[in-house]
């Protein structure tokens, strides 16, 4: 009696079910809502992607001086390759531009080891882009000291403008951004918390032309007279100041998920108010926080475009510039697009890369 | 105590700083000699009046001005940076001292020269309002015009003597504002409005901007007086009196016929009138508070009013404008320094 | 610090010094101070800077006749109007931009958001595509490329795009007819009105009657029918007294009808576009912050998914969604202010850009602005905090 159960093998799963059409029913045809939507942007892809496609590509002219080598109807790419050097370095002299290269060199040289988790210094070389690099940045920039040929910031623009304007701002607005987050969560002073919860509130309240423009042409009037200052200078103290509001808020963000028991904890030591933020609440803040540093650094990083309205050319003032120009007019588009390009690329990766830092520092404070 | 020691010091060093600011107060003329140069507002780019040239050099009437000033003060007509403005930053950033003077092409008026606390140093040109239309839109005068939009540049007296225009000729309009001339030619051309409004010199400028400048026509019609020129701060005499004399140089040169080429040999010259212009004798520079030769380097650099001219907008320029009432009062128009003497 | 290991030796009272109280409070007095000594010192130096250079302070210019004019105006004004008019008509424009662009854009955003949750990967991709694409380009940008790319390159009047020669886009503008009220147009008015007022009442009495005896009422098909129905039926009893004007082709321009104007168009594109790309975020995040297991309960109670949907999911999520929505609007309004970079007539653009520079008074000019968004700002937030407070969980 050796009945032994055999079971069948299993059947195949319905050809409909799996594979390629199995993969489309599921995900294109489930329903008859879906199947219709499905076509309806099917419908719509085929008719609008195709003339795109032709108009950036197929048709497009990519090599060439000027717009006589635009004849094929369709994206002048010539425009923006004959204007790249200006998108890029603004009106900085041709022969000195190697001092900017220089500067994306070394950056990208101190910035990729961060990137890999085994690199053992990564708060020292942290440190020492935020705090020691800038002062080399600016001599490279300014120039006049170590037989190089100063530049005048009147001459910076383009791309490296945009850069410089962005990453200023925010290296500055940390510090000042942490001071008020902490006077915002400072409950035992109320006068120092309303002053500044106003600050805050001030700064988020008003739209940034508004903050520009006042840097740009009232700030002088504040000053004891005789006293002013560069325009892109006071460009960047308005910058500043509006992203350290932003700032304190992300870092408030910070403090209020560190759990009470560690500021218990730290008063149970005795440690000073100092020595409490310093050493127990903010490095565990300022970990959490770094996604929405990064997410309010891209926030600035397109704002900064709004520089156009006191008169700096970053690398949209450029392009709006280069368009002016009697022998390119009528490539508005091309400019636009490319521009929009540039920004995207920086703007998608860096939010690519604060989610995944936002993963990956979960970890440590689910409650 | 480490939280009140800084406060103290935070207090002590605001406090210290109100008092740094009342102690130093000077006038423009001191600051800028000390300073080594002259900040100068300019506009954003008008041919022929401030643009830069391909090389990024500023080029233009108004630059020229500051460099007349520049070579008066210092004997360098290059010790000028420039502060590109628009319209309707100009004077909030010569008020507010950004600038030390702004001859961007800015009409002289009497709520301007009453009430913004500023001074027009002269005229270095006389303008009038007109309008340019496209060929194809067919009309010979602005009075065919009611009803049409109109391209205007923010913050200008164009706008308010626009307004006049129309409503004395009981005619309807829409002004389409744009903050920089850039963008009113780009509306222009696109046909975004009918006509674009300005002062005639800016039309012929604005129109060579334009891809195809044949297509637009400039009408007769001038409907406003405007006395383009250097503006300054109030109460700044000295300072004042520098830019001021520094264009009255230029125009009494041409009128002597003292040129950029023959100012060399023209001071050895036995007029005596060219000679008090050329500092050789007679009247001193001390009074302006600059050298005896500050004349001589004013047209050495940058030369006499009607060099000038033909150089920046009129014939050796793409904008061949003639002098019409910016000749001299001697030649036909109201162009008119008082004597060096 | 040496002090503070001889201080352990006091046992009773702490030194005044150390005691934390009177060290806030020190501190307190220090930094205001501080901060008054700084502002002191900044009005100090604004009005002597200004005596000094002989500029005209004050708020009577307000009162004196501005002498321009602007392109789109919601009141009266014209040339004879007054500067404080101008800041009127600059305040409105603002406000209408936001207004439009505060209500595309939570459309496009509430409907992408659940386009990007799309079971269908097709629609799903497409959503995601536009998410990341408008968010991560400068609004700035945008502006300029649907204004001067796009919108100066639409045909020009004569040969404007039409729709059934009632509606014409160009170069000008889009232009719509727009509906001309006769006399006996009151009744209709009223009667829509009378509907609203009817609706409010009928969504109340209908949900006592879903409290108390669990009967559903459908709130949304009745009001519809009430809002669409009764107006039109008073409307067609008192004679149709309404028509449309049409706008039409006189010499170079359209006359007639309702005008668009191109900046405001593009400027209401790019911002709708722009912030719904970021509304569409938060609601995709706000549906996927309520747990699965609501979603399952509801199913496992019987209830359809489009009720799961309407009674369970979208009541949860919009807690969530709320907050940051609150700051979207606000980051809507205050980016209205780029206006004035296409020459659409905003507060900024005509008040804090033309009246400013006729004026000269750019201290009270700007103050003024930049109150007015302050304000806006409030009275948006207090209002969303008030709405949030509505839809909370009302813990029992």
């Amino acid at each position: 009696m050796s009945h032994n159960f055999v079971p069948l093998p299993d059947q195949p799963p319905p050809t409909a079910s799996v594979g390629a059409i199995g993969w489309l029913r599921r995900n294109l045809f489930s329903s008859i809502g879906n199947t219709l939507l499905t076509l309806l942007s099917i419908y719509v892809l085929a008719v609008s992607l195709p003339p795109v496609i032709n108009w950036a590509f197929i048709d497009a002219d990519w090599v060439g001086v000027s717009r006589d080598a635009c004849t094929s109807g369709g994206a002048c790419w010539v425009f923006v390759s004959a204007r790249f050097e200006t998108f890029m370095y603004g009106f900085f002299p041709a022969e000195e531009t190697w001092r900017i290269n220089l500067i994306y060199g070394s950056l990208f040289l101190c910035m990729a080891p961060l990137f890999f988790d085994k690199f053992p210094y990564k708060v020292q070389l942290g440190a020492f882009v935020i705090f020691v690099f800038p002062i080399f940045g600016f001599i490279l920039m300014f120039g006049g000291v170590f037989g190089l040929t100063p530049v005048e910031t009147s001459q910076w623009g383009g791309m490296t403008l945009t850069l410089l304007l962005a990453s200023v701002g925010c290296v500055a607005a940390l510090p000042l951004g942490i001071l008020l987050a902490l006077g915002r969560q400072a409950t035992n002073m109320p006068a120092v918390k309303s002053m500044c919860v106003l600050f805050i509130e001030f700064w988020r309240g008003v739209p940034l032309i508004t903050v520009l423009f006042m840097s740009s042409v009232m700030l002088p009037l504040f000053l004891p007279e005789g006293v002013s200052f560069d325009k892109l200078l006071r460009a960047l103290i308005g910058i500043t100041l509006f992203q350290s509001a932003y700032m304190a808020e992300v870092v408030r963000g910070g403090l209020q998920a560190i759990p009470k028991g560690q500021y218990e904890a730290a008063d149970a030591l005795g440690l000073s108010y100092w020595k409490k933020m310093g050493l127990i609440v903010l490095p565990q803040a300022m970990k959490i926080v770094i996604p929405g540093i990064v997410n309010t650094f891209i926030a600035l990083f397109k704002d900064t475009t709004l520089v156009i309205i006191v008169g700096l050319l970053e690398i949209l003032g450029m392009v709006q510039n280069a368009l002016n120009d009697p022998n390119w007019l009528g490539y508005s588009t091309e400019g636009y697009v490319f521009t929009a390009f540039m920004f995207w690329i920086f703007c998608f990766s860096m939010s690519r890369y604060s989610q995944a830092l936002e993963r990956k520092l979960h970890t440590g404070h689910k409650r | 105590m480490k939280i009140l020691r800084i406060s103290v010091l935070t207090a002590v060093a605001t406090a210290g700083m109100a008092l740094v600011g009342s102690a130093h107060a000077g006038t423009t003329f001191d600051a800028v000699k000390k300073k080594g140069f002259v900040q100068c507002g300019v506009s954003t780019g008008l041919p022929g009046f401030s643009a830069t040239d391909d090389k990024g050099a500023w080029k233009g009437i108004d630059v020229d001005a500051c460099r007349a000033v520049a070579a008066a003060l210092f004997g360098d007509a290059n010790k000028v940076k420039y502060t590109p403005l628009n319209a309707k930053e100009r004077f909030t950033a010569l008020q507010s001292g950004e600038v030390d003077m702004l001859p961007r092409n800015t009409t002289w008026t009497y709520t301007r020269d009453t009430s913004l606390g500023l001074n027009f140093a002269g005229v270095n040109y006389y303008d009038g309002q007109g309008f340019m239309v496209t060929k194809k839109l067919g009309v010979k005068s602005a009075k065919e015009l009611s009803g049409a939009q109109v391209c205007i540049q923010a913050g200008t007296t164009t706008e308010l003597n626009l307004a006049d225009y129309f409503r004395a000729n009981k005619m309807e309009y829409k002004a389409i504002t744009y903050d920089s001339s850039d963008e009113t030619v780009k509306a222009f051309e696109s046909g975004r409005c009918d006509m674009l409004t300005s002062d005639q010199s800016q039309l012929y400028a604005l129109r060579i901007k334009l891809a195809d400048p044949s297509s637009a026509i400039v009408l007769p019609e001038i409907i406003s007086k405007e006395p383009l020129g250097p503006v300054v701060r109030q109460g700044d005499d000295e300072w004042f009196n520098l830019v001021r004399w520094s264009l009255f140089a230029q125009l009494n040169a041409e009128e002597a016929g003292i040129t950029m080429k023959n100012v060399d040999e023209m001071m050895k010259s036995a007029d005596p009138n060219v000679r008090r212009i050329l500092g050789v004798e007679g009247v001193k520079g001390e009074f302006l508070g600059v050298d005896d030769k500050w004349a001589y380097n004013i047209i050495k650099q940058v030369g006499n009013y009607g060099e000038m001219f033909e150089r920046n907008v009129g014939q050796g320029s793409a904008l061949k404008i003639s002098r019409g009432q910016n000749a001299l009062w001697n030649k036909g128009g109201i162009q008119y320094a008082p004597p060096i003497r | 610090m040496a002090d503070e290991t001889s201080e352990r030796d006091i046992p009773a009272k702490p030194r005044r010094l150390t005691d934390p109280k009177f060290r806030a409070l020190v501190f307190q007095i220090l930094a205001s101070i501080t901060v008054a000594a700084f502002l002191f010192f900044i009005v100090r130096n604004t009005l002597h800077n200004m005596e000094l250079r002989g500029i005209s302070t004050g708020f009577g210019f307000l009162d004196r006749v501005s002498g321009f004019g602007i392109l789109q105006s919601l009141i009266e004004y014209d040339e004879s109007s007054t500067y404080g008019r101008t800041f009127l008509v600059g305040l409105l424009n603002t406000l209408l931009v936001s207004a439009l662009g505060v209500f595309f854009a939570t459309l496009i955003g509430f409907v992408m958001g659940v386009l990007r949750l799309s079971s269908n990967w097709l629609i799903n991709k497409l959503a995601t595509v536009y998410i990341e694409t408008f968010r991560n380009i400068p609004l700035l940008l945008q502006i300029f490329f649907w204004y001067f790319a796009i919108g100066f390159n639409l045909p020009s009047p004569r040969q404007s795009i039409t729709v059934g020669e009632s509606l014409f886009l160009n170069n000008r503008g889009l232009y719509l007819p727009a509906p001309v009220f006769e006399d006996g147009f009151m009744a209709t008015g009223l009667a829509i009105v009378g509907s609203i007022i009817a609706v409010i009442f009928l969504a109340r009495w209908a949900r006592k009657r879903f409290e108390a005896t669990g009967q559903l009422f459908h709130t949304v098909y009745a009001s519809l029918a009430i809002l669409i129905g009764v107006p039109t039926l008073v409307y067609v009893a008192t004679g149709m007294p309404m028509h449309l004007d049409y706008p039409t082709l006189q010499g170079f321009n359209f006359k007639g009808g309702l005008t668009v104007i191109p900046e405001l168009f593009a400027l209401t594109l790019a911002l709708s576009i722009y912030t719904g790309a970021f509304i569409a975020e938060t609601v995709r995040s706000g549906i996927q912050s309520v747990s699965h297991g609501q979603t399952e309960a509801a199913s496992a109670l019987g209830l359809r998914p489009s009720w799961t949907l309407r009674l369970v999911v979208i009541p949860q999520a919009m807690r969530v969604i709320i907050p940051p929505l609150t700051s979207q609007y606000l980051n809507l309004t205050k980016n209205s202010s780029l206006a004035a970079a296409i020459g659409y007539p905003d507060l900024v653009a005509v008040f804090a850009g033309t009246t400013l520079n006729q004026t000269g008074q750019a201290v009270e000019v700007i103050a003024i602005t930049m109150s007015v968004y302050l304000v806006l700002s409030l009275v948006i937030s207090v209002f969303m905090n008030w709405y949030n407070a509505k839809m909370a969980l009302r813990e029992r």
